[in-house]
């Protein structure tokens, strides 16, 4: 009896979540990313004031910006804004864009991954070979180029995000679909008389799920970093409307009489790649216990 | 063997054409008619019309993407249509500026990364392990174009060792003296943070891989000192994942660089690309994005020739 329980005990330790559970980089960065999550939820509630408002009484005489203090607990920016309210609603900005432009890219990302690798010749190598051009392309240039083409707008900002996300996780899924293919699950399938659709979305995208799932955690941070670069250059989210990337981009000429217009946005920045990177991370590892006992 | 080359090359070549594809319908999608934005608002419109005539843009779809490839393989990729000068010119004129940016980011990253991922490797566990395998995560969290502002704000103007961003006098590589170099540092700094964090932690991983192998073993077997095992067994096997990295990573530099650039006020391809996007310069653009991805294509290429050359394994799965 007694071993038998100290055996049951391990297998609960070993689960996905018991390894995650004693983690603290687990913890640390689901907590950062809680906090940024009900920060842009709450972001109406927590606000002292309208992130557009401009208050005559937030700028100095002189007319420059004004640095933290009671009214507003962040400074005010150029135009006498709240910098607080600013950077909340522009966590919901740049929350609500990554998401929307991950998600998109992780479906079609799997799609072509699982197409590419499934079907192999002809399709595989037209497939991958647009996943190798959008490869080639400096993100940040295609970004430029697709948004000197079109207005700058939330929408178009999704649109050029989910485009320069997408490839490599086409190119991870199509790796292991090449494997799981020839596993005797597959092949028995086929030999009671599957057709294509039913071993892809009953056998091997199930296998498949666990990649996907990781990239997205993993590159939402990356997808939240190029959000706000797109922003600083003037092809993401357009103004007034508040992203931490335009709030910077805005802060950029101002920052020797106001660095706060830079160093508050940018440490918002940081607390979310940060959380996202750390969660993901520790993920990956509890997922892959190979790596978590190596270190 | 040279079948292998042959087929990365036809790759490569169909690469570059997909990507030449796709500048030009952006470029034929582009808003505003660039033959009026050359002329200027107050052109007649007969003068227009000429330069219309003149540049083609009255002709079908098709006829003006052969004209487009056909001038792209010769090196024309159009005129800009802010001064009337050839893209190719005006981009070859600054890519000195920006391989120099390149390569100063690239040797933080690898100067940094190297010695930081042998160190975590050699004791796993350690104060110095954690604290890489921390800085790594700091570092892929960093928002690049924000903290070179900080950067800017903090060593530029309130602790003034830096200059505020701008460039050097010498335009062909750090040779002029500490004017130029302090010009470069600041950025190459924050240029290569985020990548020195993540060599070195590839690195580690694949240093502690290696460490298991027979071979390893066999040197330790036969009385060879530690220093020897690693120069001679352990480092240059484990130095293979990142040689491959450097050239996965190009197309990451570039893109950091054209942030940096904007950033700091460097001249090199990346501010230029921006200060095209502003004055909606559609040749500029599409010019300056199809030279870096053909760039970073070609780039990659001799990276997998020189892994030819440094590992016999590939040579042997390639014949």
């Amino acid at each position: 009896m007694q071993p038998n329980m100290v055996k049951l005990n391990t297998r609960n330790q070993n689960s996905f979540w018991g390894i995650l559970r004693r983690m603290p980089r687990a913890w640390i960065g689901g907590c950062l990313v809680l906090l940024v999550v009900l920060a842009a939820v709450f972001a109406p509630l927590f606000s002292p004031a309208d992130p557009l408002q401009q208050f005559r009484e937030g700028l100095s005489a002189t007319g420059t910006p004004l640095p933290p203090d009671g009214q507003f607990p962040l400074g005010t920016d150029h135009l006498g804004r709240d910098m607080l309210s600013r950077t909340l609603f522009g966590a919901r900005v740049s929350l609500v864009i990554s998401f929307i432009a991950n998600t998109t890219a992780a479906i079609i990302g799997t799609v072509i991954g699982v197409l590419a690798g499934y079907y192999s010749r002809a399709v595989d190598s037209i497939l991958m070979r647009i996943t190798d051009i959008i490869l080639a392309f400096p993100a940040i240039l295609l970004a430029l180029g697709v948004g000197a083409v079109l207005r700058p707008s939330i929408p178009v900002a999704i649109l050029i995000l989910t485009l320069i996300t997408w490839a490599p996780l086409a190119r991870l899924v199509r790796g292991q679909v090449l494997s799981v293919r020839e596993r005797a699950f597959v092949e028995s399938a086929r030999c009671i008389g599957a057709r294509d659709r039913r071993i892809i979305l009953y056998h091997i995208l199930p296998q498949i799920l666990a990649v996907t799932i990781i990239w997205a955690t993993v590159s939402f941070a990356s997808t939240i970093l190029v959000e706000a670069s797109l922003s600083f250059l003037g092809v993401g989210v357009p103004l007034p409307q508040p992203s931490w990337g335009n709030m910077i981009f805005e802060g950029q000429t101002r920052y020797r009489i106001a660095p706060w217009m830079i160093i508050v946005p940018t440490i918002a920045i940081l607390i979310t790649t940060f959380g996202f990177n750390l969660l993901g991370d520790a993920i990956r590892d509890a997922l892959d216990p190979r790596t978590s006992q190596r270190l | 063997m040279t079948a292998y080359l042959l087929r990365r090359l036809v790759g490569a070549l169909v690469v570059i054409w997909g990507v030449a594809t796709i500048s030009f319908v952006l470029v034929f999608l582009m808003p505003g008619d660039a033959a009026r934005m050359y002329a200027g608002p107050r052109a007649p419109e007969a003068t227009v019309e000429r330069i219309r005539q003149e540049w083609g843009l009255n002709d079908s779809l098709p006829v003006q993407y052969v004209r487009f490839l056909g001038r792209a393989v010769q090196g024309d990729l159009g005129r800009s249509t802010r001064d009337g000068r050839p893209v190719l010119q005006a981009v070859i004129e600054r890519v000195p500026v920006t391989i120099q940016l390149a390569l100063a980011g690239l040797s933080v990253e690898l100067l940094l990364g190297i010695p930081l991922g042998i160190i975590a490797a050699l004791r796993p566990g350690s104060l110095i392990d954690q604290f890489t395998t921390v800085l790594s995560l700091v570092g892929v969290s960093i928002p690049q174009f924000a903290v070179g502002l900080v950067a800017l704000y903090l060593f530029g103007f309130v602790i003034p060792i830096f200059p505020l961003g701008g460039y050097g006098v010498i335009p062909i590589f750090p040779l002029g003296g500490y004017g130029t170099i302090a010009h470069l540092i600041l950025p190459a700094l924050v240029l290569g943070f985020s990548g020195a964090a993540f060599y070195a932690r590839v690195l580690r991983s694949s240093i502690l891989e290696i460490a298991n192998e027979d071979y390893i073993r066999t040197a330790r077997a036969k009385g060879l000192g530690a220093r020897a095992i690693l120069n001679r067994h352990l480092l240059r096997n484990a130095l293979l994942p990142v040689v491959t990295l450097i050239g996965l990573d190009l197309a990451l530099l570039l893109g950091g660089v054209v942030v940096i650039e904007a950033v700091f006020g460097i001249p090199g391809i990346g501010l230029q690309a921006w200060t095209a996007i502003r004055n909606q310069d559609t040749p500029m653009i599409m010019g300056t994005v199809l030279f870096a991805s053909i760039a970073v294509v070609g780039l990659n290429l001799l990276i997998d020739l020189l892994y030819l050359a440094l590992d016999p394994r590939v040579r042997l799965n390639a014949a």
